[in-house]
């Protein structure tokens, strides 16, 4: 990703729209389409034209200007709807291009990513597989060359925007067992072979995820991304973005937790008096906050430290799970102080409630997060 | 064409007032541009635009009277897409809307400008002056509180549709005029500059800043004026004597049945 310089009015100016977008083009629909099982594709393209999919891409490729600490930003505004499918389904690119911009061609890059980050295009990332998804360097689905083509079989799992994704960034093994064997290949969603089926889930239920089966799927030799063998590395590199993004939406989602857990809090009267007035419920309350506020320096300083082009990867790791423990401790306390509304379709806290796991489960999880940071530390 | 679009920062409408000294405290105020005139710069942009390509009918320059160090509001106008600025460099707190309405006219004239579009009123003292007065002043034709504009590029025109209380007036002006825009004037379909298909909806309401828009609204170039270079005077007729918050209401009454509500509107409030 370029990380070309914003100055703070602009950044400031890009949140007031991301939040006028928010408040007028999703908050009024975001229960239709958590209901619908989908959000409208329209919304890419309008999400392109404000220049939130194409921030911090290179501006040779349509990208425009931004670091971590804008995705940051723009998470948070994104959030303010309480729908964590909605950002994973319309954000799916962040995971998508990445491996595109920091391997593929010129020509590759010129073709495809104008048109994912105007929001024409949906890109999503295929890595997990039934077999397994914590064991990247064992992925089983193979792509053979045959002539001007490759030849893909195997199966994805779990795939975000899978169902409609035009580009699906696709890891395959085009050599032998390992990580040397891996490649990346970007297979178009009409690619003959190819067939998709919806999956059904706890949360994120606007995003749409998918299982994808490659039976002798032909793609042209051109869309392999970069050189074969690269894959493991391309995805490596781009861990470290994706899971502070996942940390930042965990961070955000927390601070709607805590946010709706006063409003109600203050308003709700029991016993005569306002539930905030209750040393428990304030009490709670005050926990949440405690567990915000670290998390906040610890993601502006992770993030300012990829902005800079280090590696923090241990960090990064241990960022992942304090973030997730943090909403999944946020998220609990809210459900609980709003009682039985929180348990209640329609509520943001409900709603965020079944989203958590997917945090601490996707992008790396829990354990293989721990297991990471404990080899990167030399344990 | 050249279309000259008065834009003016304000005290944002959402937070409580704040008093001292017999007027408004604004020392602290969160400022925000006024929505009117991102409605008159989403209608001069409309205007301006082939929709789907980059071929411009008309520039669009955003003007406001304000403090130059104090124009981000300008900036977030060029970001929307105006052209290029001008800033008259004054303190608007101390111009009264004469003084306003001529600095406007005054630039109307020097840039020759074919359309001023104004909103109908910003949102801090709901004036609805400045359209009026700045037409008088070019001695133009004007068209207040559009709801819909049509532009004929051939005859010169423009067919301004106006809701009145009983139905929609049509006034045809000349350019050219002075038009100030109400609310409706951002629906999807309001705008029409007979190059873009008259069927185009647009997305509601004044379009927001892309992150594009702002990065190119740096590089924008805004001119800075003193009221003496477009010999205007701060000396005006009007003066605020004093701005007050309204006396407190008293609280209500709960009456236990409409028998009881009868009764006191008849004896206490003695209004039946
Ligand atoms: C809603 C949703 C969307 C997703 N979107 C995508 C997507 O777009 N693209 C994509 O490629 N993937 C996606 N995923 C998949 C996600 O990345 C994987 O679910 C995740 O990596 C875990 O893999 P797995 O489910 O196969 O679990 P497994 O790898 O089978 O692990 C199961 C459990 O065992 C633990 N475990 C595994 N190995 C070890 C070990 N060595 N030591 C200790 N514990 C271990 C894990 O931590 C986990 O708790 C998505 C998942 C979900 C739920």
């Amino acid at each position: 990703m370029a990380r070309a310089e914003i100055d703070n009015q602009s950044r400031d100016a890009f949140r007031r729209s991301v939040r006028k977008f928010v408040a007028g083009e999703i908050a009024p629909h975001i229960e239709a389409w958590e209901e619908a099982h989908s959000f409208p594709r329209e919304l890419y393209r309008r999400a392109g034209d404000l220049g939130i999919l194409a921030v911090g891409f290179d501006p040779a490729y349509g990208g425009l200007p931004g670091d971590c600490s804008m995705i940051i930003e723009l998470t948070q505004e994104l959030a303010a709807v309480g729908s964590g499918g909605l950002i994973a389904g319309l954000l799916s690119h962040s995971i998508g291009a990445p491996p595109i911009e920091a391997l593929g061609s010129a020509q590759l890059k010129a073709r495809v990513l104008p048109e994912i980050l105007s929001g024409e295009r949906i890109s999503a990332l295929a890595v997990t597989e039934p077999g397994g998804g914590s064991d990247v360097a064992n992925l089983a689905t193979t792509a053979r060359r045959e002539g001007d083509a490759y030849i893909v079989n195997g199966s994805k799992m779990f795939i975000t925007s899978g169902m409609r994704a035009d580009y699906i960034t696709t890891a395959v093994r085009t050599g032998g067992p390992g990580m040397e064997g891996i490649s990346m290949l970007l297979i178009p969603g009409d690619a003959p072979g190819l067939s998709r089926t919806p999956l059904k889930k706890m949360g994120w239920w606007c995003s749409d995820t998918a299982a994808l089966y490659f039976d002798d799927c032909r793609v042209p030799a051109n869309n392999l991304i970069g050189q074969e063998g690269m894959g493991f590395l391309g995805l490596m590199q781009n861990f470290n973005r994706e899971r502070l993004f996942i940390a930042a939406m965990a961070y955000a989602f927390s601070k709607v937790c805590l946010d709706e857990a006063v409003a109600y809090a203050r308003e709700r009267k029991t016993f005569g008096r306002p539930l905030i007035a209750r040393q428990v419920v304030r009490h709670k309350l005050v926990d949440m906050a405690t567990k915000i506020a670290p998390l906040a320096s610890f993601l502006r300083d992770i993030g300012s430290r990829i902005d800079r082009g280090e590696h923090p990867i241990a960090d990064v790791c241990m960022l992942k799970n304090v973030a997730t423990q943090c909403l999944e401790h946020c998220a609990k306390e809210a459900v609980q102080i709003f009682g039985g509304s929180g348990y209640m379709r329609g509520t943001k806290v409900e709603r965020i409630y079944r989203e958590t796991k997917v945090l601490s489960i996707g992008g790396g999880a829990e354990e293989i997060m721990k297991e990471l940071a404990a080899r990167q530390l030399g344990w | 064409m050249k279309i000259l679009v008065t834009v003016k920062r304000i005290p944002d409408p959402d937070e409580s007032l704040k008093f001292a000294g017999g007027g408004l405290d604004t020392s602290s105020s969160k400022w925000v541009p006024n929505a009117f005139d991102e409605y008159a710069v989403e209608t001069a942009l409309r205007l301006a635009e082939v929709a789907g390509k980059r071929d411009r009918l008309a520039e669009v320059i955003v003007m406001s009277i304000c403090p130059a160090k104090q124009r981000q509001h300008v900036t977030q106008f060029l970001a929307m897409g105006a052209d290029r600025g001008v800033v008259v460099d004054a303190d608007d707190s101390e111009l009264d809307t004469i003084a306003v309405s001529k600095a406007i006219a005054a630039v109307a004239k020097s840039e020759g400008v074919d359309l001023t579009i104004v909103g109908k009123l910003s949102q801090d003292n709901e004036g609805n002056q400045v359209a009026q007065r700045v037409a008088g002043l070019l001695n133009v034709p004007q068209a207040g509180f559009a709801a819909t504009v049509k532009w004929d590029k051939n005859a010169g025109t423009l067919d301004v549709g106006r809701e009145v209380d009983d139905g929609v007036e049509h006034k045809l002006v000349p350019l050219p005029a002075v038009v100030s825009v109400d609310l409706r004037v951002v629906l999807p379909t309001s705008i029409k500059n007979g190059v873009t298909a008259d069927s185009h909806k647009y997305q509601e309401g004044p379009r927001l800043a892309s992150l594009r828009g702002i990065t190119m609204a740096k590089r924008k170039k805004v001119k800075v004026l003193k009221l003496s270079d477009i010999g205007v005077s701060s000396a005006g007729s009007e003066q605020v004597v004093a701005v007050a918050p309204p006396p407190a209401r008293p609280s209500g009454q709960i009456v236990g049945s409409v028998e009881e509500l009868h009764e006191k509107l008849a004896k206490e409030a003695k209004v039946l």
